[in-house]
């Protein structure tokens, strides 16, 4: 945290994020909603608001975003509406949107803030409501007097979630927001990427003051531009310093200032007043009347609740208890995604090395996968040949490095791979007879006199040139020495050395 | 034989048996509505494009090919429903330059089952309108009576088929406004149970009370269409999927029950004598039937128009909200600051000011700002809210009367096609001759008018008949026992 130990303020901050769903079709007609296309290629007569054309539910959509507030614990009411809401811009091509006014598809429920190494965390955030809408287009402002229009993104659908001010810190909204990110995607609701708006975040945020007259209570800003998680952090650590810099100066509260909406600058570091506004605008809402209520029942809710499937923080806590990893390894594991975690729980299941087995799916198929380009679903090494892998340098047949190399083997050889063939033809079979590597120690040390005589003089730790030593041995049979063997007759030979001298 | 004169049902008939090509008759048509041009019924009619589709049909049925139940027959289409490639301007200058990339359903069920696509009939500015006077193409003449109003808002599609410019046409109901025209000008109309035909293409004016619906001479012509243009949607979320009756086929029989109530409220202040005498001569065909009468209210009918006059308004106001110049239809040259309030707005919000000053008409400026006012923080509790809570008391009261009835029955409109001009100044008196009809789109109830007589001067009376959701079927026997009995229907206007 960047601000100072110990402010005479409170932060209270509330999110509000706004979540485009997966899905193969917009909210409301059938075009695409693929990111990054020539501007205007996904449109069809619906959503651009063509006369006499009428929006029909995307099923889907639906089901994703109940789906989302059934994993975050929030109330299904059995029914709920459409509802228009009307004003004037040009990224909204009807000049109204498609959202939910006064009866949402879901209510209450909370966002997990899962503790970090610093003490932030380990709290939960109540969720107000979340509710279903469609997306407007994009603003292009170019040089000169003309602003262009994007309808790509228009009719997209989109998950808005609502927060109560429940978060006290800027670091734990970053954490909270992390967290949903990544509930998101084990959901496979969402690809929650920032930078292409799949998810954004607007934060509402004051301060609560502690003044010898009593609590005072900031005037709330939201801050809107917030497009990277770090930019969140930043932003609310900023705007709660200049709140209260400027509290100082105008002591103007919360009953004092109306609302502000600020934009961050990532670049300055800082937040700029867009507007001030006195009331909320009247967005004019009534019933879609193009649009039928939806009728949710008991046996819906249940049909997807059984889809859910195991949360990131409940599998966490599975990682350390079942596996006896550490909470750092727990959570590597499944901060990487969905596909990471259910690999190492299928290597698991078939081996009990859990933790060479978190090692490897962490270092070995992560480092792979992610230098292939690939996600680790379609990692050509499947669980059950990473178990048995595990297994055998478990077992000692394989040295680590062996490992590693029979590994990249295996991976160029794809699924069909046959794991003996390859140690056999490789000669990866770790050499644990005494003779030869009694020769390639003797040999180690006879090259490398410079460290003998540092050796004998104590000019340096006994341990770096033993492992300097040993490093040359492994070298020389080509990395197949059995590692402890090196060791223990390099001991050996160097006391017969120290005896005789 | 006068082709013009004939039925949808014979028209059909006619060209399946080969007594005629689907040109001919098209042609025939063509003829008489470049006869007929002062009328101003049609705002975008190209020959070329009629011919070219009857032609096709005729090759087709050279062919063998079974090209559908309308195979040949011209339909005239109101000019909200969007025809692929084809101008659909909602007589608005918003969208004089507007054509659509795609076929409202109702069109494409209209192609598949072979009909030809006749010209655009005019109508009231985005269907706002009782009159087709709000038209920026100027007013529809009622072809009984030149000097006066045709109804509306399609106004235009019930002149096409009293002036006998085309067999068949199709219009929307809001609040009255395929009922009201059809009865004033001598012809069936019939508004369907709100989700029976599918609004996707039909450009907006209140999405919650738009439905879609025929004009015809008689009821078997009625039930051809509706077999045709009926049925759900899966690009219409509020269209119902029940199965379509076979209509034509239905009608050939009595109703199971022919309990009929007479709306007290429907015969009060306001209703000319003439329409009310036509209209009492109706029920006693129906009692001659063997119907029941029975008389029934509906207590909140009065506060109709009210509700009307928030809810559709304030649907219309979100609407027609993307007409700003933006992405499609007028966009104003000229958006220079007109006043000293101006200077400091930006060139965007300018544009789309000026745009919408220029490419609305009165009414629907009106409208959009009544609805806009309705909707507004502070307001929508006393008004917009206020309006659904007496919709439902209004639906209420029709659930309580069908338990009693199988049909309602009372005049369509409270007098006879008025004169040209005559209520344009005053939007109340205007807004009052869909008294009648107005109740059943806020209950999302079928209703129909057909004719039921003749004033002394000459001008066509409607009966309106109106039943339960999805009694489209009973309707259709109901009203087609009293055509059987009385040959209004067959009377045309003289010219």
């Amino acid at each position: 945290m960047s601000t100072s130990a110990n402010p005479p303020y409170m932060m209270i901050v509330g999110l509000e994020v706004h979540v485009q769903l997966l899905t193969e079709s917009k909210m409301f007609s059938w075009t695409g909603t693929k990111f990054g296309l020539e501007p205007n290629t996904l449109c069809d007569p619906v959503n651009l608001g063509m006369p006499g054309t009428l929006p029909v539910m995307n099923f889907k959509a639906f089901n994703m975003a109940l789906k989302t507030a059934i994993a975050c614990g929030c109330s299904i009411p059995h029914y709920t509406k459409w509802d228009r809401k009307n004003y004037f811009y040009p990224d909204l091509p009807k000049k109204y949107q498609i959202s939910q006014y006064d009866l949402p598809f879901s209510l209450g429920g909370s966002l997990p803030i899962p503790a970090d190494k610093e003490g932030n965390g380990g709290k939960t955030v109540r969720l107000t409501r979340i509710h279903l809408e469609e997306d407007t287009g994009k603003m292009v402002h170019t040089s000169g007097q003309e602003s262009e229009v994007d309808l790509n993104r228009a009719g997209t659908p989109l998950m808005e979630i609502v927060s109560e001010p429940d978060i006290r810190s800027a670091a734990d909204a970053r954490l909270c927001l992390e967290e949903l990110r990544l509930t998101l995607r084990y959901l496979g609701v969402s690809d929650c990427e920032m930078q292409e708006g799949s998810l954004r975040c607007d934060a509402n945020v004051n301060l609560h003051i502690d003044t010898p007259a009593g609590k005072v209570a900031t005037p709330i800003v939201e801050i809107k531009n917030l497009n990277s998680f770090r930019s969140v952090e930043r932003a609310l650590n900023y705007e709660a310093d200049r709140q209260y810099r400027k509290w100082k100066e105008d002591g103007l509260t919360i009953k004092d200032a109306p609302k502000q909406t600020r934009g961050w600058s990532d670049p300055d570091g800082l937040t700029k007043l867009q507007r001030e506004k006195e009331t909320a605008a009247d967005y004019r809402y009534f019933p879609e009347p193009d649009l039928l209520p939806v009728v949710v029942d008991d046996a819906w809710v249940e049909r997807l609740r059984a889809e859910i499937g195991e949360l990131p923080g409940p599998r966490r806590e599975r990682f350390e208890t079942a596996f006896g990893l550490s909470p750092y390894d727990a959570n590597v594991l499944v901060e990487q995604g969905k596909d990471v975690a259910d690999y190492f729980d299928a290597v698991v299941a078939l081996t009990d090395q859990y933790k060479m087995a978190s090692n490897w799916v962490q270092q070995e198929v992560l480092r792979s996968a992610n230098a292939e380009g690939i996600s680790v679903a379609d990692f050509p090494v499947r669980p059950a040949m990473l178990a048995n892998l595990i297994a055998r340098v478990g077992r000692g047949e394989l040295n680590t490095q062996q490992g590693r190399e029979v590994l990249g083997k295996l991976m160029e050889t794809g699924a069909g791979a046959d794991i003996d063939q390859i140690i056999e033809l490789g000669g990866f079979r770790m050499v644990s007879d005494e003779g030869p590597i009694r020769e390639a120690i003797q040999a180690a040390l006879a090259s490398n006199p410079k460290a003998m005589e540092d050796l004998k003089t104590g000019k340096k730790k006994p341990d770096a040139i033993k492992g300097f030593l040993r490093g040359q041995v492994m070298k020389a049979t080509g990395g197949k020495a059995n590692p402890a063997l090196v060791g223990q007759l390099m001991d050996s030979i160097l006391a017969e050395i120290e005896g005789s001298g | 034989m006068q082709l013009t004169n004939l039925t949808a049902t014979q028209v059909v008939a006619g060209i399946a048996a080969r007594k005629f090509s689907s040109e001919e008759v098209a042609k025939a048509f063509l003829d008489r509505t470049a006869k007929l041009a002062s009328l101003n019924i049609y705002v975008h009619l190209d020959p070329e494009v009629v011919l070219t589709q009857a032609r096709q049909v005729d090759r087709r049925l050279a062919a063998g090919e079974n090209v559908g139940p309308l195979a040949g027959l011209p339909v005239a289409i109101k000019d909200l429903l969007c025809v692929e490639g084809e101008p659909t301007t909602c007589g608005s200058k918003m969208l004089a330059n507007f054509r659509p990339p795609y076929d409202a359903t109702v069109i494409e069920k209209l192609k598949a089952a072979g009909a030809v696509l006749y010209g655009k009939a005019n109508m009231d500015e985005f269907a706002m309108g009782s009159s087709t006077e709000n038209s920026c193409y100027g007013p529809t003449l009622n072809p009984w009576d030149p000097t006066r109003i045709p109804g509306g808002s399609s106004g235009g599609s019930a002149a096409a088929v009293a002036a006998m410019t085309a067999p068949v046409s199709l219009g929307s109901d809001t609040g009255g406004s395929i009922r009201q025209p059809a009865a004033l000008c001598g012809v069936v109309g019939m508004k369907p149970t709100y989700g029976r035909v599918s609004r996707y293409g039909l450009i907006a004016f209140a999405s919650s009370l738009d439905q879609i619906g025929p004009f015809t001479w008689d009821i078997p012509d009625m039930a051809l269409l509706m077999e045709v243009i009926s049925g759900g949607d899966p690009k219409d979320a509020t269209s119902l999927p029940d199965a379509v009756p076979a209509y034509s086929r239905e009608i050939q029989k009595r109703p199971e029950r022919l309990r009929i109530g007479v709306v007290k409220e429907f015969f009060g202040e306001g209703l000319d004598n003439e329409v009310a005498v036509a209209v009492q001569n109706a029920i006693e065909v129906y009692r001659k039937l063997g119907a029941e009468i029975k008389d029934v209210s509906l207590p909140h009918s009065k506060y109709g128009i009210a509700a009307y006059y928030i809810v559709a308004p304030a649907e219309a106001s979100s609407n027609l909200a993307r007409y700003d110049g933006t992405l499609f239809g007028h966009r104003a040259k000229d958006y220079s600051p007109v006043d000293e309030a101006e200077k400091d707005l930006p060139a965007l919000v300018r544009m789309m000011m000026a745009t919408r000053a220029e490419g609305f008409g009165a009414e629907v400026k009106r409208r959009i700002m009544l609805g806009t006012y309705a909707l507004s923080a502070g307001y929508a509790d006393q008004y917009y809210n206020k309006a659904l809570k007496v919709r439902r008391l209004i639906r209420n009261d029709f659930e309580a009367a069908f338990r009693e009835v199988d049909f309602l029955i009372g005049p369509t409109t409270p007098t006879p096609a008025f004169k040209l001009g005559e209520k344009s100044a005053n939007p109340l008196a205007m807004y009052l001759s869909d008294i009648y009809t107005i109740t059943t789109n806020l209950a999302g109830i079928p209703g129909l008018s057909m004719p039921c007589g003749l004033s002394s001067e000459g001008l066509p009376i409607g009966l309106q008949l109106v039943g339960p959701a999805m009694s489209e079927t009973a309707l259709l026997q109901a009203a087609r026992l009293f055509e059987r009995e009385t040959d209004w229907h067959t009377r045309r206007p003289q010219n």
